[in-house]
């Protein structure tokens, strides 16, 4: 099964259930008092999932290291690598 | 330890096209690293006719360390990245491919750590990673970070590939590993790197991850526009649609 076929049933049957329990297929005590909150949980999930992606990526971004003495540490082999580089015989262009 | 030490080869596959600058710099450094952490091995740069003269210096290169350690396996004109490394494999030596970019992005004092952790585990392919752990990238705007990410958490959402980088291309591979794993991928451009992992899944290949610290270019151009974020997003549905 691919991961596509893997979401289309996951949402497939969330969605039956849902849609059971809307059209009162399904009907408990539980579905008759709490029947708004089931009509929309599905916008509710979606905002809730919005807000934890929005908030992991953001802080992913922020938290993603600069590796500034990486930076440093390379432009000093540079210059390392030229200066051994013309003692060995090697001729830059520029 | 030291039987691995006797045993094995190292293969670096370096394309390379206008890197004139970056060239001898890569190479001192893979060459210093390497030595000084005693594996065997051998560069094989493969140059796609840069009209910047990247192989004469690359020719120049080789007098000065050696036909034996630096390989020269030009092509006429650009051709694929795929393309690349089943030419450089066929000239490899070593049992052992390592592949990364030859603009300084990919530091080969990363090298030796992923031949450490390969050993310790028998790993089919051990990957930089820029996301999790000490990984970074230094020289990237908030934008840019914000577009990786946003990029990389959709990645791991759709796909739960179970490695951190997808996009990235410093990989170290065991030789038949990487020959089949090219044979098996179609993509192109960077989704081919995706498609090469998520190939490695479906047939069971074990993979490592090492934290790396990604310096974008120091010098020339580095490229994130929107036809690279298009490609992106048709290669993550492809991948969606064959990942098992």
């Amino acid at each position: 099964m691919t991961k596509f076929m893997e979401w289309l049933t996951v949402i497939g049957c969330v969605f039956c259930i849902w849609a059971a329990l809307v059209t009162n297929k399904i009907e408990t005590s539980f579905t008759r008092d709490h029947y708004t909150s089931i009509l929309f949980s599905p916008i509710i999930a979606l905002g809730l999932f919005g807000v934890y992606a929005v908030t992991t990526v953001l802080y992913k971004t922020f938290t993603f290291n600069n590796c500034e003495e990486a930076a440093v540490q390379l432009q000093k082999e540079i210059e390392m690598a030229k200066d051994d580089l013309k003692q060995l015989g090697f001729n830059f262009k520029n | 330890m030291p039987d691995a030490l006797t045993t094995n080869k190292y293969s670096i596959l370096l394309p390379t096209y206008n890197e004139v600058e970056n060239l001898p710099i890569i190479i001192w450094l893979i060459v210093t690293y390497m030595q000084k952490s005693g594996y065997d091995f051998e560069i094989i740069v493969i140059d796609d006719g840069s009209p910047d003269g990247t192989l004469e210096v690359a020719q120049e290169l080789q007098k000065v360390y050696g036909t034996s350690k630096i390989l020269l396996r030009p092509r006429e004109k650009k051709l694929g990245l795929g393309t690349a490394y089943i030419h450089g494999i066929k000239h490899a030596t070593g049992n052992f491919i390592i592949i990364m970019d030859a603009d300084l992005s990919h530091h080969p004092k990363y090298i030796p750590e992923f031949i450490k952790l390969q050993e310790a585990h028998n790993y089919d392919v051990v990957t930089g990673t820029r996301y999790v752990g000490d990984g970074g990238v230094h020289g990237w705007d908030f934008k840019r970070k914000l577009i990786s990410r946003g990029a990389n958490f959709l990645t791991q959402l759709l796909l739960r590939p179970g490695v951190s980088d997808l996009t990235g291309s410093f990989r170290l591979y065991k030789k038949d590993v990487l020959h089949k794993l090219i044979q098996s991928c179609i993509s192109k451009g960077y989704v081919f790197q995706m498609e090469m992992i998520i190939r490695a899944r479906q047939f069971n290949y074990t993979i490592g991850e090492v934290p790396i610290a990604f310096v974008d270019r120091v010098y020339g151009e580095s490229k994130l526009g929107g036809s690279e974020i298009i490609q992106f997003a048709s290669g993550l549905l492809y991948l969606f649609d064959i990942h098992r």
